[in-house]
């Protein structure tokens, strides 16, 4: 089956297919796909574990239970909770997300270094710590209003990212073209631009609606129901684990929904452009008098996203009395933290590169598919995925590796494999084939090549995808608590155990060493998808 | 150029160098961590909140020498994760707020007996009828109100009158706490369950737009004005005026009528799992909990700002708290409250789940 497909050129957006290539070569190429398919596979299949528990469950629930829990009033209510957030949030994210590294990478906007890094840090602030921060401040941050704010300040980075990298890779020189042959400034915008970034932003928003359909932390403090909070419901209040899984079946139809629809989008994506080698430097554009005004959108965004969280923080810690809980000390909880969002980082990374390598380099239904069956587990609760890999551990282990920190690990890393996935596969696309041919061709041998020139190449990509795991893991708490082994407490947990118990003055250290630890990531990430701003620094 | 040295990959790895030294430490930090395979020691997977458990486990560890490892959660994630871990579950005592959890995992086989003069401290009927899990401490249903919105007159008398409409837009609750599907239970005991499910839809109406996820918000909502008054178990007042200081507590709580099936006891209770390898240890922590000591540290905040009721050996709570034997609840069993699955059915026929 492996000499049947097609190759795909070089590059990240030429569709086209490779014309009848030298017989010599494609025998040569056909041995690396059998290793690379076999490993697709594998990893494929572990992403499917949570699935596959899932549906055990939900038959175990029985099929009279699982109807009256779909088909009830409350459903109608979710659905509604649900749809109407995940669309107006993932819009409002595509818009700030695409505002922002448009004016970061094509303009002349003043300090856009630190801008680069600014908006990305919001990342690193867990969702319950923001809503923690606004929903003490201000009453009417609660329900749908209050999720919108809080969410889209909290995921807007996850379009940011793929767009500011896509902006940088498109060649600006085709905005030239567009202008001198007399184009207006919007409709190049629109027509050029923003087509040039339509993957990036299609890519963004996919993560986006996928996050929100998992959200958990935030609804909880915001009072805002959605399935994924009547799932917790389920657990908590009915002690029912078949019940909570037949209601993330639910979930997972959505989640295929929201797949199915940027699928329909992409489909007609054209976008053409030279390699990264070829690109040109252009003079960014001049802001003139617009640039007061988007300093302010920026300073406002920043104040927002950031300030508030932390603001709020600080406040707890300086205003109020606490009552006192041993924990542990903050070093061992952001070693600990650190520890497992690094182990995490580097397996997910590494887990994504053959499913990466797959969906870049060749075409076909199959593998088509098993990329995107690899997003699905963003659209599941993480309790939901522990719980899998508790019932696997208990039922086929001997409670092997059970709340210990390998699992914890590998738990993570299929929570947030898609977004390691979307990190190596840009980096991927920088690193064309045609390389990997020229370098073969000289006598290299084939892991010769993946290391020194695909890996290579693909080097800040795959230490983008790295942060991306990293700072989701930081702050990941509801998986953590089922999966971490007894007595060890991470940042995220420890943050969460003081603020149930209303130490709220002990609670905010670890909410800022939380901020902190993650912080040196996104500055990574900020640099990484700054670079071209001093090319030859 | 591509250059393959970028500036951004050195950086990256000056990075991953720090990193991998953090990863050592943490690792030395957890073997240090770590005991052997000590019998003396166990592990309880704890509901209750955090300081009430910790203070009940220093004392525990310094009276007996065997150490125990504290796992805390929500109860009801607890009460799961102990039935997906079946046999192999690493828990030796689950301790709860309340007593669903325990009936529930009473009822899927997965707890032991406890002890006859463990149970023997605590009043029978605070405890499992069928002897596999123990009543610790308790807690009462109140109302939490601000008087600055509704003078104390105004209050309902019983919670039947919580449904009644001329409370619309004023009622705080947090229906998907343990703590509010007992008045339910309590409610379809008194009522029948059409009269419990009507009520539900007027409640649903009237606490609209303060439909909260924990008791904690429904304080706070209440202390700092957001909504009139709300149904919580009286500790979490008690608990919120000892973070906020007495100047910043703007609310009061009021008791329902003598009786009243809104006027109901929560007990909080620890079991042993059947799988413990570790079963007279387990049960050594049971009899603390129960004990003159351990009942102590409930019954005085400066210890374990439990401010909840001890119910065990005779042990009383300090003024200003109403003292137990003054409370005049609705006369319901444990095993009348059961796992509160009926309620929870209803609750969620009336939109409230």
């Amino acid at each position: 089956m492996t000499t049947s497909q097609t190759l795909r050129r070089p590059g990240p957006s030429s569709p086209g297919r490779a014309p009848a290539a030298r017989p010599a070569v494609r025998a040569r190429r056909a041995r690396l796909p059998v290793a690379l398919t076999a490993a697709g596979f594998a990893v494929a299949a572990v992403l499917t574990l949570p699935l596959v528990f899932l549906l055990i469950e939900a038959r175990g629930a029985g099929a009279a239970t699982v109807t009256h829990l779909i088909f009830r009033r409350l459903t109608a209510d979710l659905l509604w909770n649900t749809v109407r957030l995940t669309v107006v949030v993932t819009v409002l994210c595509a818009v700030i997300g695409t505002a922002a590294a448009w004016c970061v990478e094509r303009t002349n906007l003043p300090g856009r270094r630190v801008w680069a890094v600014l908006v990305v840090v919001p990342l690193a602030i867990p969702d319950f710590v923001v809503s923690f921060g606004w929903a003490s401040l201000w009453t009417w941050v609660q329900g749908f209003r209050g999720a919108v704010v809080v969410m889209t300040l909290a995921v807007y980075p996850l379009v940011y990212l793929p767009v500011a990298a896509s902006l940088r890779a498109a060649d600006p020189g085709q905005e030239e073209v567009a202008r001198s042959l007399g184009v207006g400034r919007a409709r190049t915008f629109v027509r050029v631009t923003l087509a040039q970034a339509r993957g990036a932003i299609l890519g963004g928003c996919l993560l986006v609606a996928l996050v929100l359909l998992a959200e958990y932390g935030a609804f909880e403090i915001l009072g805002y129901q959605t399935f994924t909070t009547e799932i917790f419901t389920e657990f908590s209040v009915s002690f029912s684990v078949p019940a909570a899984c037949a209601l993330s079946l639910v979930l997972v139809a959505l989640g295929l929904l929201v797949l199915a629809g940027e699928g329909m989008l992409r489909g007609g994506g054209r976008v053409s452009r030279s390699g990264p080698l070829a690109a040109r430097q252009m003079p960014p554009h001049r802001l003139g008098r617009a640039t007061l005004p988007v300093l302010a959108g920026f300073g406002l965004l920043t104040v927002l996203a950031l300030g508030v969280p932390v603001g709020a923080s600080v406040y707890w810690m300086v205003a109020r009395s606490s009552h006192a809980i041993l924990g542990v000390s903050l070093t061992s909880a952001a070693l600990h933290t650190a520890l497992y969002a690094a182990s995490a980082g580097a397996l997910a990374t590494a887990a994504a590169l053959p499913i990466a390598l797959l969906a870049i380099r060749y075409t076909g239904r199959v593998r088509y598919f098993l990329e995107r069956s690899t997003y699905l587990v963003l659209a599941m609760p993480g309790v939901v995925i522990a719980f899998a890999l508790a019932y696997f551990s208990e039922r086929y282990g001997g409670g092997l590796l059970y709340q210990s920190a390998p699992l914890l690990v590998i738990c993570y890393s299929i929570m947030f494999f898609p977004l390691a996935l979307v990190g190596v596969k840009a980096s991927l696309a920088r690193a064309p084939v045609s390389l990997d041919e020229m370098a073969r061709s000289l006598g290299q041998r084939r892991l010769a090549v993946l290391w020194r020139v695909t890996l290579r190449l693909a080097g800040p990509g795959l230490a983008a995808a790295f942060c991306l795991v990293f700072l989701s893991v930081v702050t990941e708490l509801t998986a953590t608590l089922l999966l971490i082994p007894t007595g060890v407490q991470t940042l995220a947990t420890q943050f969460w155990s003081y603020e149930q118990n209303l130490a709220y003055g002990q609670a905010a250290p670890f909410a800022l060493v939380m901020i902190a630890v993650a912080a040196l990531p996104s500055y990574v990430l900020g640099r990484f998808f700054d670079r071209s701003a001093h090319p030859h620094g | 150029m591509t250059a393959p040295r970028h500036p951004v990959v050195a950086r990256v790895r000056g990075l991953a160098a720090a990193w991998l030294a953090a990863a050592g430490l943490a690792a030395l930090a957890a073997c240090g961590g770590s005991g052997g395979g000590d019998a003396q020691s166990i592990t309880l997977y704890n509901g209750q909140h955090v300081q009430t458990a910790q203070n009940l486990v220093a004392a525990f560890e310094a009276a007996t020498g065997i150490s125990v490892s504290i796992r805390s959660n929500d109860e009801g994630a607890l009460a799961d994760q102990i039935a997906t871990e079946g046999s192999h579950s690493p828990a030796d005592v689950v301790l709860t707020e309340n007593s669903p959890p325990l009936e529930s995992l009473q009822a899927k086989g997965l707890l032991a007996k406890v002890e006859p003069a463990t149970l023997a401290r605590t009043p029978a009927r605070f405890s499992s009828p069928q002897g596999e899990w123990v009543g610790v401490s308790s807690r009462v249903s109140v109302l939490i109100y601000n008087p600055s919105l509704i003078p104390a007159g105004q209050l309902p008398a019983k919670v039947s009158q919580l449904a009644d409409p001329r409370y619309r837009g004023r009622l705080a609750i947090a229906p998907q706490e343990a703590d509010f599907q007992p008045i339910v239970t309590s409610y379809l005991h008194a009522y029948g369950k059409p009269a419990t499910l009507s009520w539900l839809k007027g409640i649903e109406a009237n606490a609209s737009g303060h439909v909260y996820s924990d008791n904690e918000t429904v304080a706070s909502q209440v202390n700092r004005g957001a909504v009139a008054f709300g149904i919580v178990n009286q500790y979490y007042w008690w608990r919120m005026r000892a973070e906020i200081g007495a100047s910043s507590t703007h609310s009061k709580i009021a008791y329902f009528a003598p009786g009243d099936p809104g006027y109901i006891i929560d007990v909080s209770g620890a079991a042993v799992l059947k799988s413990s390898a570790h079963q007279a240890a387990a049960q050594k922590f049971l009899a603390f909990l129960v004990s003159r000591q351990g009942q102590g540290i409930i019954a005085d905040p400066s210890k374990s700002i439990s401010y909840e009721y001890p119910i065990a050996s005779g042990v009383t709570t300090q003024a200003p708290e109403t003292p137990f034997s003054q409370l005049r609840p609705y006369p319901i069993t444990i095993a009348e409250l059961g796992d509160g699955s009926t309620a929870i059915a209803l609750m969620r026929e009336a939109g409230l789940l």
